[in-house]
C-alpha cells in the first residue's frame, strides 16, 4: 500500500509540532527562577524554544531528506527541473517569519513592560531628579548617605516604580569596583560584600560604578543592568524563592573579571531581621563612612583577595572603607 | 578538454610565485593574496583559540595569567574579523567580480592593490602590540576600560584597524564600481550573478558605516594619548556615546562579514544541485535589506546598557524583522535543493553545513532580539555560542565551501575530494561541540570573557575544549590537500562543474587578460535544466575555441 504524500506531510507536521510543543515546555536549560518576573522571562524563552525546535527540525529535516532522496547518481549528467520559484510557496514562507516575529515582539514587550521597563521614573532619561527625591526621602534618620556620583545624570535600567506598589522598597545602594560589589544598605547603615534582602519585599538597587563598566547580574532572577561611571543605574525586583543566588559581573572589567563575583541572599523576613540584628553597626561608627575610590591605589594582591577567598570580599573591602573614612577622602 | 585548456594556457604568459609578492595590480593576484594572507591570519587567530579553550578546560587561570588570556582574547576577536573573515569576502570578490561581469579588471586596479597592501601592516601592528603590552579591552575596546589598561597596545590596535578600515572602504568603492559600470553590455543588474549582488549590498554597507567606526576610534585615540575626554567619566566624558559609534559600525559589520558569504552559498548550490537558483529576486532584493536594515538595529548590543526602554524596543522591533529578509534566504537555498541533483563533493557538504548551522545561529539570533530575554543572556557564553554559529558555522563553512568551489578556476587543478571530505566531517562536529555547550553555559549563569569560572560550569567547558582541538586538527586535511592539490592534483578543466556563470568560461586559471576574447552571455547564470542542451553545447563550443587557439 501506498501512503499518498500529502497524508505523510501531515503526519511529519503533527510530529514536529508535538516534539517542538513538548521540548519547548521541557528543555530544562535555565536555571531556577527566583522571582515571577523570572517566570515571564522564562515563559518567553519557552515560547521561543518551541517555534526554535520546530523550524530546526523542519529546516534540518528538510536538508538531511535533500541529502539522501536527491543525491545524483554515477554517471547521471542531466539537470534537476528548471523550477525558478514558486510565487503562493514564497508568500508562505515570507509570512511565516513576519508572522512569527510579530507574535514574539507582541510578547516581549508585554513582558518587557511587566518586568517595569518602560516605567517612566526607572528607566528614562530624565529620571535624575526623581532619584534625589528618592534619596532624600531616606538620607534623614542615619545621615551616612553616600554622595552618589552622577546621580542627577541619568537613570536606566528596569523595575516598577518601587513607590507604586504600597510597600516600601527596600533600598540598597551598590558600587561595582575593580574587582568587588558593595552594597550600602541606608536603612540600617550595614556596608556588607554580599547582600542581603528579604523576599516578597520590592528591593531597589540604586547602582553606580566606581572606576570602569561592570554589569549587575543575577541568573536566577534573570536581571542584568550595566552599572556605568558617571550615571545612575536602577533595578527593582521582588525574589519570591529563599536561597542563595551568585552576583555576577557581566561587564568586561579588568584582568580579573570572572573574580567579580559575591552572593545574593534571598531571606524569609524573619532570618533577614536576624541578619540585620548582627549585622547592624553602632550608630557613631557609621558617621563618616564613604565608599573609596577607583582601586588603583590596590594592589595586586588585594585585587585577588576577593577571588582567592571567595566570600572574603567583606573583609578586604570593609578595611578599605575604613582607611578612606578615615582619611576622610570623600568621592 | 583537459588537453586543450592546458594548450590555451600555454599560449599566455602566467603570473609567477614572485608576482604574488609585489604590488601587482591583476585583480587575480589581489584576490589570491587577500585569500592566502587571511587564511595565514586564520590560523594565528586559531591558536589563541586554542590557548583560550585549554585555559578554560579547567576553572582556575592555571594555563595563562587572565591578564594574557585578555590579551589573546582581544586579539582573537580582532583577528578573525577583521583580518581573517573580513579579507577572506573581498578575496573572493577580488577574484571574481571582474571574471562574473566578464570585464579585464577592477575598475580602479591600482586602488585595489593600495586596498590589500593596508591589510598586511594592519596585522603585523596588531599582533606586534604584544611587545608593548596587547590590548586587554576586547575586539569592542569600551572606555574608560580600554583607557586605562595598557596605552600603547591600545594605540596600536586603533592604528591597526583604521589601516584595515582604510582598506576596506578602498575596496568597497571597487566593488560598486566594477559592479554597476563594468558589466559586458549584455549583462542587466537581473542576469548577474548572485555573488555581485550580495557585494553590492555588503560594499553600501561597508561605505555607510566604516567611517564612523574611524570617528569612534580617532576620537577614543585623543581620550587615550592627548587626554581629552569624549569618552571619559572622569573628565566629564560619556562611555555610553563611544558604545553607539562603535556598534553604529559594528552591528552592520556582522553583516559584512556574512553577506559576502550569502553569495558565495548563492553561486555554490545551484550549481552542485543542477537547478536554476529558487527566487533569483527574492535572493537578491533580500541581501538589500538585510543591508539596509543591517544599519538601524546597532543598539541591540546595548540593551543592557544605558539605553532607555523605548529604544530598547525600537531595536528589538528592526532586529527581529531581518529574520524576515534572513528566512526567506534560508528557505530559498533550501528550495534550490529540493528535487535537485546533489553531487555531494567537498563544496557542497560545506554548503550543506552552511545552511544546517546558520540556521542555528539565526535561532538563538532571534532570541536574543528579546530584550526580555537578552536581559539575562547579554555577555554570557549563550552569546558566545550564537555568534560563533553565525560567524564559524556561517561565514567561515561558507568561505570553505567557496574555496573547494574555486579552487579549480584559481589553481587549475582539482582538490583531492577524500580530504575534503574529512576536513569537512571534522570541522563539522568541531564546531557543534565546541560551540553548542556554550548556549547551556551561558543560560546556566556563566559569563564571557572570563579566564576562570565556577566548577560547577567545568563538564560542558571540557567538552567545549574537545570540540576545540578537533576543530585544530581539521586544519591538518585542508592544508595538506591544499598543498598537494597544488602541486599534485589532477589537472583542472576550464569548466569542471559545468556552471554557467562567467568566470568558467576562460582557462583554469584564467589567463592574465581573462578572456581571449570578450565573453558571450549564453543564458542566465543559474539556468540548468532549462535547455538540456544548453550546458553540453556550450562545452563543446569551448572546446572548439580552446582547440582553435591551441593549434
Ligand atoms: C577555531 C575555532 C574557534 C574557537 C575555539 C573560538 C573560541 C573563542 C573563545 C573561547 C572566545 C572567548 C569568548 C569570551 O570569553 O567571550 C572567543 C571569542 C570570540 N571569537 Fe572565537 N573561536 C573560534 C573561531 C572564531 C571565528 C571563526 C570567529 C570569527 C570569524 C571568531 C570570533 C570571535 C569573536 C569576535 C570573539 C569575541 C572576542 C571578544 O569578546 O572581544 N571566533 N572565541
Ligand atoms: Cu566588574
Ligand atoms: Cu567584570
Amino acid at each position: 500500500m501506498k501512503i499518498p504524500g500529502s497524508i505523510v506531510t501531515l503526519l511529519v507536521g503533527v510530529l514536529i509540532t508535538i516534539i517542538s510543543l513538548w521540548y519547548g515546555q521541557n528543555h530544562g536549560l535555565m536555571p531556577v527562577a527566583a522571582s515571577t518576573d523570572a517566570k515571564e522571562v522564562d515563559g518567553i524563552f519557552n515560547y521561543m524554544m518551541t517555534i526554535a525546535t520546530g523550524l530546526f527540525l523542519l529546516v534540518e529535516g528538510v536538508l538531511v531528506y535533500c541529502l539522501i532522496r536527491f543525491r545524483r547518481r554515477k554517471g547521471d549528467r542531466t539537470d534537476g527541473p528548471p523550477v525558478e520559484g514558486n510565487v503562493p510557496l514564497e508568500i508562505l514562507w515570507t509570512a511565516i517569519p513576519t508572522v512569527i516575529v510579530f507574535t514574539l515582539a507582541v510578547y516581549s514587550f508585554e513582558v518587557y513592560n511587566n518586568l517595569g521597563g518602560l516605567d517612566p521614573t526607572i528607566s528614562r532619561d530624565n529620571a535624575g531628579q526623581q532619584m534625589a527625591h528618592n534619596h532624600m526621602g531616606h538620607m534623614g534618620g542615619m545621615g551616612n548617605m553616600v554622595a552618589m556620583a552622577g546621580q542627577d545624570d541619568v537613570a536606566l535600567g528596569i523595575g516598577l516604580d518601587s513607590q507604586e506598589q504600597g510597600v516600601k522598597p527596600l533600598m540598597v545602594d551598590v558600587k561595582g569596583i575593580q574587582y568587588a560589589w558593595i552594597f550600602t544598605y541606608p536603612e540600617t547603615g550595614i556596608i556588607s560584600g554580599e547582600l542581603h534582602a528579604p523576599i516578597d519585599r520590592p528591593v531597589q538597587l540604586n547602582m553606580e560604578a566606581g572606576d570602569v563598566i561592570h554589569a549587575f547580574w543575577i541568573p536566577q532572577l534573570r536581571l542584568k543592568q550595566d552599572v556605568i561611571p558617571g550615571r545612575g543605574s536602577t533595578l527593582v525586583f521582588n525574589a519570591s524563592t529563599p536561597g542563595q543566588y551568585p552576583v555576577i559581573c557581566a561587564e568586561l572589567c579588568g584582568a580579573y573579571h570572572g573574580g567579580m563575583k559575591s552572593v545574593f541572599y534571598a531571606h524569609t523576613p524573619e532570618e533577614y531581621d536576624s541578619w540585620v540584628a548582627a549585622n547592624a553597626p553602632a550608630p557613631t561608627e557609621s558617621v563618616a563612612l564613604a565608599l573609596p575610590k577607583a582601586t588603583s591605589s590596590m594592589t595586586e594582591g588585594e585585587y585577588l583577595a576577593p577571588y582567592a577567598e571567595e566570600m572574603g570580599v567583606e573583609a578586604t573591602v570593609l578595611a578599605q572603607l575604613k582607611d578612606h573614612a578615615a582619611t576622610g577622602d570623600l568621592l | 578538454m583537459t588537453i586543450a585548456a592546458e594548450n590555451l594556457t600555454a599560449n599566455h604568459p602566467r603570473r609567477k610565485w614572485t608576482d604574488y609578492f609585489t604590488f601587482c595590480v591583476d585583480h587575480k593576484v589581489i584576490g589570491i593574496q587577500y585569500l592566502v594572507s587571511s587564511f595565514v591570519f586564520f590560523f594565528v587567530g586559531g591558536a589563541f583559540a586554542e590557548v583560550m579553550r585549554t585555559e578554560l578546560a579547567t576553572p582556575d587561570p592555571d594555563v595563562v595569567p587572565p591578564e594574557l588570556y585578555n590579551q589573546l582574547m582581544t586579539l582573537h576577536g580582532t583577528i578573525m574579523i577583521f583580518l581573517w573573515i573580513v579579507p577572506a569576502g573581498a578575496a573572493f570578490a577580488n577574484y571574481l567580480i571582474p571574471l562574473m561581469v566578464g570585464t579585464e579588471d577592477m575598475a580602479f586596479p591600482r586602488l585595489n592593490a593600495v586596498a590589500f597592501w593596508l591589510t598586511p601592516p594592519g596585522g603585523i601592528l596588531l599582533i606586534s602590540s604584544f611587545f608593548v603590552g596587547a590590548p586587554q579591552a576586547g575586539w569592542t575596546s569600551y572606555p574608560p576600560l580600554s583607557l586605562l589598561s595598557g596605552k600603547w597596545g591600545e594605540e596600536l590596535w586603533i592604528l591597526s584597524l583604521l589601516l584595515v578600515g582604510t582598506s576596506s572602504i578602498l575596496g568597497a568603492i571597487n566593488f560598486v564600481t566594477t559592479i554597476l559600470k563594468m558589466r559586458i553590455k549584455d549583462m542587466d543588474l537581473h542576469s548577474m550573478p548572485l555573488f555581485c549582488w550580495a557585494m553590492l549590498a555588503t560594499s553600501s554597507l561597508i561605505l555607510l558605516s566604516t567611517p564612523v567606526l574611524a570617528a569612534a576610534l580617532i576620537l577614543l585615540s585623543f581620550d587615550l594619548i592627548a587626554g581629552t575626554s569624549f569618552f571619559n567619566p572622569a573628565g566629564g566624558g560619556d562611555p555610553v556615546v563611544y558604545q553607539h559609534l562603535f556598534w553604529f559600525y559594528s552591528h552592520p559589520a556582522v553583516y559584512i562579514m556574512i553577506l559576502p558569504f550569502f553569495g558565495v552559498i548563492s553561486e555554490v548550490i545551484p550549481v552542485h544541485a543542477r537547478k536554476p537558483i529558487f527566487g533569483y529576486r527574492a535572493i537578491a532584493y533580500s541581501s538589500l535589506a538585510i543591508s539596509f536594515l543591517g544599519l538601524i538595529v546597532w543598539a541591540h548590543h546595548m540593551f543592557t546598557s544605558g539605553t532607555p526602554g523605548w529604544l530598547r524596543m525600537f531595536f528589538m522591533a528592526t532586529t527581529m524583522l531581518i529574520a524576515v529578509p534572513t528566512g526567506i534566504k534560508i528557505f530559498s537555498w533550501c528550495g534550490t535543493l529540493w528535487g535537485g541533483k546533489i553531487q555531494l563533493n567537498s563544496a557542497m557538504l560545506f554548503a550543506f553545513g552552511f545552511l544546517s548551522s546558520f540556521m542555528i545561529g539565526g535561532l538563538t539570533g532571534v532570541m536574543v532580539a528579546s530584550v526580555p530575554f537578552d536581559i539575562h543572556v547579554h555577555d554570557t557564553y549563550f552569546v558566545v555560542g550564537h555568534f560563533h554559529y553565525v560567524l564559524f558555522g556561517g561565514s567561515a563553512f561558507a568561505l570553505f565551501s567557496g574555496v573547494y568551489h574555486w579552487f579549480p578556476k584559481m589553481t587549475g587543478r582539482m582538490v583531492n575530494e577524500p580530504l575534503g571530505r574529512l576536513h569537512f566531517i571534522l570541522t563539522f562536529i568541531g564546531m557543534n561541540l565546541t560551540f553548542m555547550p556554550m548556549h547551556e553555559l551561558g543560560l546556566m549563569g556563566m559569563n564571557r570573557r572570563i579566564a576562570l569560572y565556577d566548577i560547577e560550569f567545568q563538564p560542558l567547558n571540557i567538552l567545549s575544549t574537545i570540540g576545540a582541538y578537533t576543530l585544530a586538527v581539521s586544519t591538518f586535511p585542508f592544508v595538506i590537500n591544499v598543498f598537494w592539490s597544488l602541486f599534485k592534483g589532477e589537472k583542472a578543466a576550464r569548466n569542471p562543474w559545468r556552471a554557467l556563470t562567467l568566470e568558467w568560461q576562460t582557462a583554469s586559471p584564467p589567463i592574465i587578460e581573462n578572456f581571449e576574447e570578450e565573453p558571450v552571455l549564453w543564458c542566465g547564470p543559474y539556468d540548468f535544466g532549462i535547455d538540456t542542451e544548453l550546458v553540453d553545447e556550450e562545452e563543446t563550443v569551448q572546446t572548439l575555441i580552446a582547440d582553435a587557439a591551441g593549434s
